[in-house]
């Protein structure tokens, strides 16, 4: 029995060892050490045996028993294994194919630049106002300090609806329409869109985008406009921008100036962008002319404040490096998709 | 407004200050520089020369070999095919290697074999015409005369006084007064510190009166003529004005003519004011009437045009009819002529807003109506007169007949000001003293006198403290007012409104959707390009009545044919597949008494492989989800003109229509000549944020565990599923969590004229498991439901 089992010890191993899978090795397993395998049979014939012999042979058939079964486990974990890696293997992509596309929705360059501007106001605690694009001439020209025959009224080519109602050619309108419905403090921007009979070339088209500022309260000065214009030019071109007033005239304000920042390009040192300059003009500015705030409702002996007005697409066009505003308006997606 | 720099010299003395230094002084004091350029400096190596010798060229019978000296040791030997020359004359000599007017290099050679070292320069190519230099010819060499310098070698620039500087100004509307070398003088008198002196305007008479040739002067507009001064010159003497007078009105870009024409132009360019000269024998009865124009008058001006006057046109007449456009433009026979022996000198203030209007209507903008429009110092008109008159004496050009008419029915007043310099600090946040304000508006002519501003006419400008504030400002600087931060928190931010449509536009972008933006303004042929029926409402529009073209001439009353227009240029440029959105603004009218309501409408649009109507409508349900809106009705929209019949939906919410969406007309395709589907939705943009809610609080995840049943019927193909669906969920109740459309089957399987569609039902109980019991009760509710509309439970 002995010899018996060493031969069934040495047959089982080398089965388990040659079987190439899965359900070979089951097989083996089966043959072995199932109910009825050749092994457990082995074990069925202890009862003849004399219960001297009994325990040896019992503790020899165990040993069989578990060194097939451990064999049987190792080869099973070996193949396995080797199924994974072979599994892995056939599965490999070229991983240097393009990815399935994924559709990605772009922001227009001017609602960017836009949405730059806001949130610059908005840190310094502005808030968004808003007015409409068919105006009365009043709002756009008259509270503005610009009456009937002004030749201020020469210079802004209007489209005009009827005598009284027009395409507003400005957002300063938004100044007065603000004032007759907040009390000071007041910090706003209005951005829209505004309208001029220009003809389209590559700098000029009849709709265009401005925004208007206005700050209204006690003691504010010509410096608190500097102040708050000078952060949004850093805030816009970085911290170690100037900016230069040069005296202008708006009808709306008193004093007036345009404002020019040191280029964003040479750094003040000259270039094409800013004509050799060193500035490049962005933003026009000015106290609020008394007169103004009167029509807005607010005495001017208690309350003065300053308000400036820049053109988005101007800003837009320097941010991009765009050099005809046609393609803000012809939405080509090769363009669109660059922002 | 281009600035002499010769004639700025001779009132203010700014010698030494670089062209550059002037331009950018001057600019941030507020006369802005648009740019500066210096006369001749194209030209270089031309020199003065003198011919020394003139012989025939040996091989040509029409060139001459010359010797000239030009200021070197040796005369230099030019060859020349001109014909005016002798020996002696002083001519402008292009030297070896030197660029004439219009870039062209001349350079050493030989004409016909024998060497020539330069050339002999006529006019034109200096860059010149004969009306600088009236006793030249035009098509010969250029011979010196006795007002030039005649140095041999001199720069030919300043030998001719060709060296001027030109700045060019861009004067703003409030500041007339600068639109003149004076007004000019006098800022800059102010930004350098230096002290502003007027020409002499005195002049010696010739006796006589004007009356006896100019009898009366009539104003009978004085509401459009503010003052007329007139005044005679006789024995007029017609001749070129002398080269000083010349070379300053080329700098100003005027072309000489004669003495008399030059003088007028020349004050108007000195002191901006316009003025005319009249030919005494042209003005019937010797008398000026400033009045209206008649009635179906006319007139022809001195261009030769006919023009027809109406009544509101202010003209210049005699006795019988106009003989000028008052302020625009004179009649034919009015003008200087070679035998004019007197002269009516006209300095006169019209209306700006008259002038305008009138240039407009006869399309004739002319120097001198582009100045009245701005609005002219009525108290300068005399001023400016007596500075022509001495000039005339000046320039012997006739004699001044004593005595002027100056009508002048209603003076001026002058304005008068609170001098409070404290105010003006705190208003601009400086520290100037008193003294140093007064100082500044004493420069510009202020007057300054207990505590009172008297402000100088030229100045309309100035009517409030806030302007004083200003002359104070920039000429202190504007570089040295301080900086301050805004101080105080303020709660800004978005409301509510710009809140909601940042959300809505993240979500168009993350739907992958790109942003447009268009005009809006369209043209109001869009209308018949959407298929919109000749009685649709939106063809009622706000009509812009001077618009800049029919494609740009009414406002929008819907946004779908301007996204239509960018699909178009998009499909046109090989764009395969784009998908867009704008929030775009329509403007519905409500009458001429009330602004439209600018309405804002959400419009999307794609195209190109991969779309659909279902991907369109994907992405406006993912839209509505993200607004918060959930119950909304879903209805096929049949009768949408723009839209395919058979793929149109149309979205409600309690009613109202909030959006409609679907496949774009094949016959609108066709009139934007768009060659593939289109898919576009409209959506009402103020009501998705009136019905929209971005509230959000969290729910209980479920607790419980979901049973799942699938059901799948068969139908009429025309049944739409949104019927079955809502059926089976009013029928099963809370339970249901979810539904959802998980395959749709037409074919043999079915029949003919049916579908199969199948649905996966989640249900679960928000407090309990639910048992098999409830759920197959739900289950067969859910089927009797269907059933009702003929949806059978397919076995």
């Amino acid at each position: 029995m002995k010899e018996q089992l060493e031969r069934l010890r040495a047959a089982a191993l080398a089965e388990i060892t040659e079987s190439g899978d899965l359900s070979a090795l089951e097989a083996v397993r089966v043959k072995f050490l199932g109910k009825k395998g050749e092994i457990t049979g082995i074990l069925k014939q202890m009862g003849k045996l004399t219960p001297e012999e009994r325990p040896v042979m019992g503790q020899l058939a165990n040993a069989v028993r578990q060194a097939v079964e451990e064999a049987v486990e190792n080869a099973a974990d070996a193949l396995k294994e080797k199924q994974k890696a072979l599994r892995l293997e056939s599965e490999t992509l070229d991983v240097t194919m393009p990815g399935t596309p994924a559709a990605i929705g772009h922001r227009h360059p001017l609602s960017i630049v836009l949405d730059e501007v806001k949130d610059i106001f908005i840190g310094m605690g502005f808030q968004i106002a808003d007015g409409p694009e068919v105006e009365w001439d009043y709002y756009n020209f008259e509270a503005l300090n610009i009456p009937e025959g002004h030749p201020a009224r020469d210079t802004q080519d209007t489209f005009y609806i009827t005598e009284k109602m027009l395409l507003r050619t400005q957002t300063s309108g938004c100044q007065i329409r603000y004032m007759e419905g907040h009390k000071p403090p007041i910090r706003m921007i209005a951005p829209g869109r505004v309208f001029r009979s220009d003809p389209v070339d590559a700098t000029h088209s009849p709709l265009f985008h401005q925004i208007e500022g206005l700050v209204v309260d006690k003691g504010v000065t010509m410096a608190d406009l500097k102040g708050n214009l000078l952060t949004l030019a850093k805030k816009l071109y970085g911290e170690d921008t100037q900016i230069r007033l040069r005296p202008h005239h708006f009808p709306f304000t008193e004093p007036s100036c345009e404002i020019d920042v040191s280029c964003f390009r040479c750094r003040g040192k000259g270039c094409p962008m800013c004509k050799n300059e060193g500035w490049i003009e962005i933003l026009g500015a000015g106290m609020v002319h008394p007169k103004v705030l009167e029509r807005g409702g607010i005495d001017p002996e208690v309350y003065s404040g300053f308000a400036f007005g820049l053109g988005v697409e101007r800003l837009a066009m320097f941010r991009f490096n765009v050099d005809d505003m046609r393609l803000f308006y012809e939405n080509d997606a090769r363009f669109l998709k660059q922002f | 407004m281009d600035l002499s720099r010769r004639w700025l010299q001779d009132y203010v003395d700014i010698e030494g200050v670089s062209d550059k230094e002037f331009a950018d002084k001057i600019t941030l004091s507020g006369s802005k520089v648009e740019s500066y350029a210096k006369e001749g400096e194209e030209l270089r190596n031309i020199v003065v020369g003198q011919v020394l010798t003139l012989e025939r060229h040996p091989d040509s019978d029409h060139m001459w070999v010359t010797d000239v000296n030009v200021g070197k040791e040796a005369p230099i030997q030019i060859v020349t095919g001109a014909q005016n020359l002798t020996v002696g004359d002083y001519v402008p000599v292009a030297l070896d290697h030197s660029v004439v007017h219009g870039g062209k290099e001349i350079v050493a050679g030989k004409l016909r074999g024998v060497e020539s070292n330069g050339m002999l320069c006529s006019l034109a190519e200096l860059g010149l015409t004969a009306h600088d230099f009236p006793y030249a010819i035009e098509d010969g060499i250029f011979m010196l005369g006795n007002d030039c310098d005649k140095t041999p070698g001199k720069d030919i620039r300043d030998a001719i006084g060709l060296n001027d500087t030109v700045t060019e100004f861009e004067i703003t509307p409030n500041r007339p007064d600068c639109l003149s070398v004076i007004g000019l003088a006098r800022e800059t008198a102010v930004t350098f510190g230096k002290t502003l002196k007027l020409p002499d305007a005195r002049y010696e008479t010739k006796g006589e009166n004007v009356r006896d040739y100019l009898h009366d002067v009539t104003i009978h507009a004085p509401d459009k003529c503010y003052r007329y001064a007139g005044a005679v010159v006789k024995n007029v003497r017609i001749k070129p004005s002398p080269k000083w007078v010349r070379e300053r009105l080329r700098a100003s870009g005027v072309r000489p003519i004669n003495n008399i024409v030059d003088i007028t132009n020349f004050v108007m360019l000195e002191y901006g004011q316009p003025m005319h000269a009249f030919d005494l024998r042209f003005l019937e009865g010797g008398v000026v009437n400033v009045r209206n124009a008649a009635e179906g008058e006319h007139i022809t001006t001195l261009d030769g045009e006919d023009r027809a006057l109406s009544p509101e046109m202010l003209v210049i007449a005699d006795a019988a009819k106009p003989v000028a456009v008052a302020g625009i433009m004179g009649g034919e026979y009015s003008g200087i002529m070679d035998d004019t022996a007197t002269v009516v000198f006209e300095s006169a203030c019209f209306n700006g807003v008259s002038v305008r209007k009138t240039a407009k209507k006869l399309g004739m903008r002319t120097e001198s109506s582009g100045r009245y429009e701005k609005g002219l110092d009525s108290d300068g008109c005399r001023r400016s007169l007596d500075r022509a008159l001495s000039l005339i004496a000046l320039l012997d050009a006739g004699d001044v007949v004593d005595g002027v008419i100056d009508v002048y029915p209603a003076p001026k007043q002058q304005t008068v000001l609170d001098f409070c310099p404290d105010w003006v600090n705190g208003f601009i946040g400086i520290d100037v003293s008193a003294d140093e304000q007064k100082r500044i508006l004493e420069a510009l002519d202020f007057e300054v006198k207990d505590g009172k501003i008297y402000v100088p006419s030229f100045r309309g400008d100035v009517e409030h403290k806030a302007d004083i504030s200003e002359e104070v400002a920039r000429f202190y600087g504007f570089d040295k007012i301080g900086t301050r931060d805004l101080s105080g928190a303020a709660a800004g931010g978005f409301n509510e409104a710009q809140k909601f449509e940042n959300l809505i536009v993240k979500t168009c972008m993350a739907l992958g959707m790109s942003e447009v933006a268009t005009y809006s303004f369209v043209s109001p042929k869009v209308y018949d390009k959407i298929c919109l029926p000749e009685n649709s409402p939106y063809r009622e529009n706000i009509v812009i009545s001077n618009p800049l073209g029919e494609d740009t001439s009414v406002m929008r009353t819907t946004a779908l044919p301007s996204m239509l227009d960018v699909v178009a240029r998009n499909y046109n440029n090989r764009n395969l597949k784009e998908s867009f959105f704008e929030i775009a603004k329509v403007y519905n009218p409500r009458g001429t008494e009330e602004l439209p309501y600018e309405q804002l409408t959400l419009v999307l649009a794609e195209y190109g492989e991969g779309t659909s109507y279902y991907t369109l409508k994907g992405k406006v349900e993912a839209l509505l989800a993200a607004a918060g809106v959930n119950e909304y009705d879903v209805l096929p929209m049949k009768t949408a003109a723009s839209y395919h019949p058979g793929r149109t939906a149309l979205i409600t919410t309690d009613g109202r229509e909030l959006a409609i969406l679907g496949e774009v007309h094949p016959d609108v395709l066709e009139n934007y000549d768009i060659g593939t589907r289109v898919y576009a939705a409209q959506i009402d943009f103020d009501l998705l944020y009136e019905i929209g809610n971005t509230v959000r609080t969290y729910k209980r995840l479920p607790r419980f565990p979901a049973l799942t049943r699938d059901l799948a019927f068969v139908c009429d193909k025309s049944l739409p599923v949104l019927t079955i669906e809502k059926l089976m969920k009013k029928a099963i109740g809370e339970i249901l969590e979810h539904i959802e459309l998980f395959d749709v089957y037409e074919g043999v399987q079915v029949g003919p004229f049916k579908k199969s569609v199948a649905f996966s039902l989640t249900l679960r109980g928000k407090d309990r498991t639910l048992t098999d019991e409830e759920a197959n009760a739900a289950v067969s509710r859910a089927v009797n439901a269907a059933a009702a509309v003929g949806a059978i439970l397919r076995a």
